[in-house]
């Protein structure tokens, strides 16, 4: 690939809102991740009886396991929501951005 | 189950060992495993599926014509399949295995350690998946050494990779060959030249191709088989988890306290540890970073992990309540029990929780099943290694160190089927030579230089701009010698293996030591660097940054 179709690409200033914008989206879920992670983590080593703790009145379910599903479906969740902004929106603008630098640069 | 009478520390590494995704469980349980009588119905299932295998391999020498062919699949394959792949590589028989014996020895812990296990999916899909997809073609090494002098980048690439695939290739053998010899009543030696031919069949004569496609209907049949367990085995409690729970609490020995945290993160420095080197281990796993070449774009990248994620969540949740049955179904039964003795140690060893379940719930033929399904996994995980392993031998080694990049395309493909014929001799003759051997620090080993090795360099070179050669060799090199240092020093190895006292090093586990170690020398030794090259390397960050970021320039699908 050539450099000026590159260079074109970085003059766009759609092109540095597009990078700005899907780093700091891919940054908030891995950080609500990380946070939400090792929240659990830190729960279970410094308040181990709260995941035992019980849900219902009568009933063996407990806390810790409840809280160990929501993240698989959570997490799963956050990388659909990844997925379907990154594929739709970046994407679609990442290709507008592309054509119009090849076409200055042809 | 595990034996009781052991430290914290060390039973956090047999937990370790157990869980690592891939066959670690060469470790104590299986070392002294009997050999069974022939099981015809694991045999034949297991026929069927080599047969299976078989075919897809002459379907996929037809199709492996260029090196992007045998590399990765021509690019051509979607994110589902991908993803079912990558989950494939990912669920290995030890994953099926430890995990369901870690519930049914320690309750809650083993889903929590099952958390830790999954969160870095997510993360790897938020912060490498379309950079890795963008920048790379057939190696990790062509990112790294993307701006950087080839030679010794990749040079020190291929030696890392080379270590993490040796090493974890070994491990896998000799828990095959164990598993093997107890599940289906083959001899230890016959069950390596088996696991070892088949393996360099289907990578010699159908590259990333049938690999990828072997990786796949291995996932299928293990979704399969672990979901009918669970089914059965959770309908006699009525699909009701709550009951399930009440029933677990009366027959375990820990009793209520099962549904608490408990020994396993009693030692919070070897946890943490082993979950950084969990995390990012897989992000520097050769043969699972080279799955991310094998799809068309950066779209399919990213679809390939959500597909992993959800699959591999799901899995995990299947597996928990397969172990918690397996504590009523199993744990009550005198049947599975050496000489008939509830509570007793487990025929066959801690690691059979999963197969006896199978036999509880839906007698011989499940039983069958699942044991084909173990085999089948070796098989699909081992391909993957030897694959990736070639590709650093002659992608990176031969075609761009000592060919400096002159070789022909045939004359590539052909040193990497050698060096696959040469990977998979070595590891049927070590895992033969470590047969008597605890090889649980070869995987500690190979994860360890996964994480510091490759991962800190490959991250850099994404992501910061002033890295220059001499960091990225620094570095890594720090990672790989600090790395395999810490283990040698560990009690695993050192006493373990070596027959000291007392180890020099008093954690098992690497990561939380040697990942800084390598951060801080990428930094420090790149800031340092004030070569001309250095220069021209941090002004090639520019570009290298468009094409991650767009795609533009990436290694394109098939035609080129």
């Amino acid at each position: 690939m050539s450099n000026p179709l590159y260079e074109n690409i970085k003059r766009d200033p759609r092109y540095a809102q597009l990078v700005r914008e899907r780093a700091r989206f891919a940054t908030t879920l891995a950080l609500l991740v990380i946070a939400v992670f090792f929240g659990f983590v830190l729960l279970v080593a410094f308040q181990p009886q709260v995941i035992a703790l019980r849900l219902f009145e009568g009933s063996n379910l407990t806390l810790g396991i409840a809280l160990g599903f929501t993240q698989f479906v959570f997490f799963c969740a956050l990388t659909w929501v990844y997925v379907r902004r990154a594929n739709s929106d970046f994407d679609a603008r990442n290709a507008q951005i592309v054509a119009d630098a090849m076409r200055k640069t042809a | 189950m595990m034996q009781r009478p052991i430290s914290l520390a060390c039973r956090s590494a047999a937990a370790l060992s157990l869980l690592l995704p891939a066959l670690a469980i060469a470790a104590p349980d299986l070392g002294a495993t009997q050999k069974q009588p022939l099981n015809w119905h694991a045999i034949g299932m297991f026929f069927v599926f080599v047969l299976m295998t078989l075919g897809i391999t002459y379907w996929a020498a037809g199709r492996s014509k260029s090196a992007s062919d045998f590399y990765t699949a021509g690019g051509g394959i979607t994110g589902k399949q991908n993803g079912l792949a990558i989950a494939g590589d990912f669920m290995s028989a030890a994953t099926l295995l430890g995990l369901t014996a870690m519930i049914y020895g320690d309750g809650v812990d083993g889903y929590i350690y099952m958390v830790a296990f999954f969160v870095g999916w997510p993360i790897i899909l938020f912060l490498m998946a379309e950079r890795l997809r963008n920048l790379g073609k057939f190696t990790f090494a062509d990112i790294t050494a993307y701006r950087l002098s080839q030679g010794p980048v990749r040079t020190m690439a291929a030696v890392s990779s080379l270590t993490v695939v040796c090493f974890y290739l070994v491990a896998q053998m000799v828990g095959a060959g164990q598993l093997i010899k107890l599940l289906f009543g083959l001899d230890y030696n016959v069950a390596l030249v088996v696991v070892g031919v088949l393996m360099m069949v289907y990578v010699i004569f159908g590259g990333m191709v049938a690999t990828t496609w072997v990786q796949i209907i291995k996932a299928c049949m293990l979704l399969a088989g672990g979901t009918a367990i669970m089914l059965l085995a959770f309908s006699q409690f009525g699909f009701s988890l709550d009951t399930l729970l009440t029933k677990t609490m009366e027959v375990h020995k820990l009793g209520a306290n099962m549904l608490s945290p408990g020994k396993l993160l009693a030692d919070p420095v070897t946890a943490l540890s082993m979950g950084l080197g969990l995390m990012f281990g897989i992000a520097g796993l050769p043969h699972i970073l080279m799955r991310f070449f094998t799809v068309t774009n950066a779209q399919e990248a990213r679809k390939s992990v959500f597909y992993a994620s959800g699959i591999i969540a799901f899995f995990f949740n299947v597996i928990a309540i397969m172990g918690l049955c397996a504590i009523v179904l199993v744990g009550t039964n005198p049947d599975f029990f050496e000489g008939g003795v509830v509570g007793g140690k487990l025929i066959g060893g801690g690691n059979m929780v999963a197969l006896h379940l199978a036999k509880a719930a839906g007698g011989n033929l499940l039983l069958g099943f699942l044991s084909a399904v173990a085999f089948a996994t070796i098989l699909a995980v081992v391909a993957g290694l030897a694959l990736a392993g070639a590709s650093a031998i002659s992608h990176d080694l031969y075609a761009r160190v000592i060919m400096k990049g002159q070789a022909s395309e045939a004359k590539e493909i052909r040193v990497s089927k050698m060096a696959t014929l040469g990977l998979g001799v070595v590891a049927v003759l070590l895992g033969m030579a470590f047969e008597k051997m605890n090889v649980a620090f070869m995987v500690a080993l190979a994860f360890g230089v996964a994480s510091c090795a490759n991962f800190p360099v490959l991250l850099m070179s994404m992501y910061w701009k002033g890295l220059t050669t001499r960091g990225a060799l620094v570095g890594g090199y720090t990672g790989l010698i600090s790395s395999v240092l810490f283990v040698l020093f560990s009690k695993s190895v050192w006493v373990d293996v070596l027959g000291n006292k007392a180890a020099l090093f008093p954690y098992t586990q690497p990561a939380l030591f040697a990942m800084p170690l390598a951060f801080l020398a990428i930094y420090v030794f790149s800031r340092l660097d004030s070569s001309a090259q250095a220069d021209k390397e941090r002004a090639a960050f520019d570009d290298q940054y468009v094409r991650a970021q767009t795609g533009v320039g990436a290694a394109s699908a098939a035609a080129h």
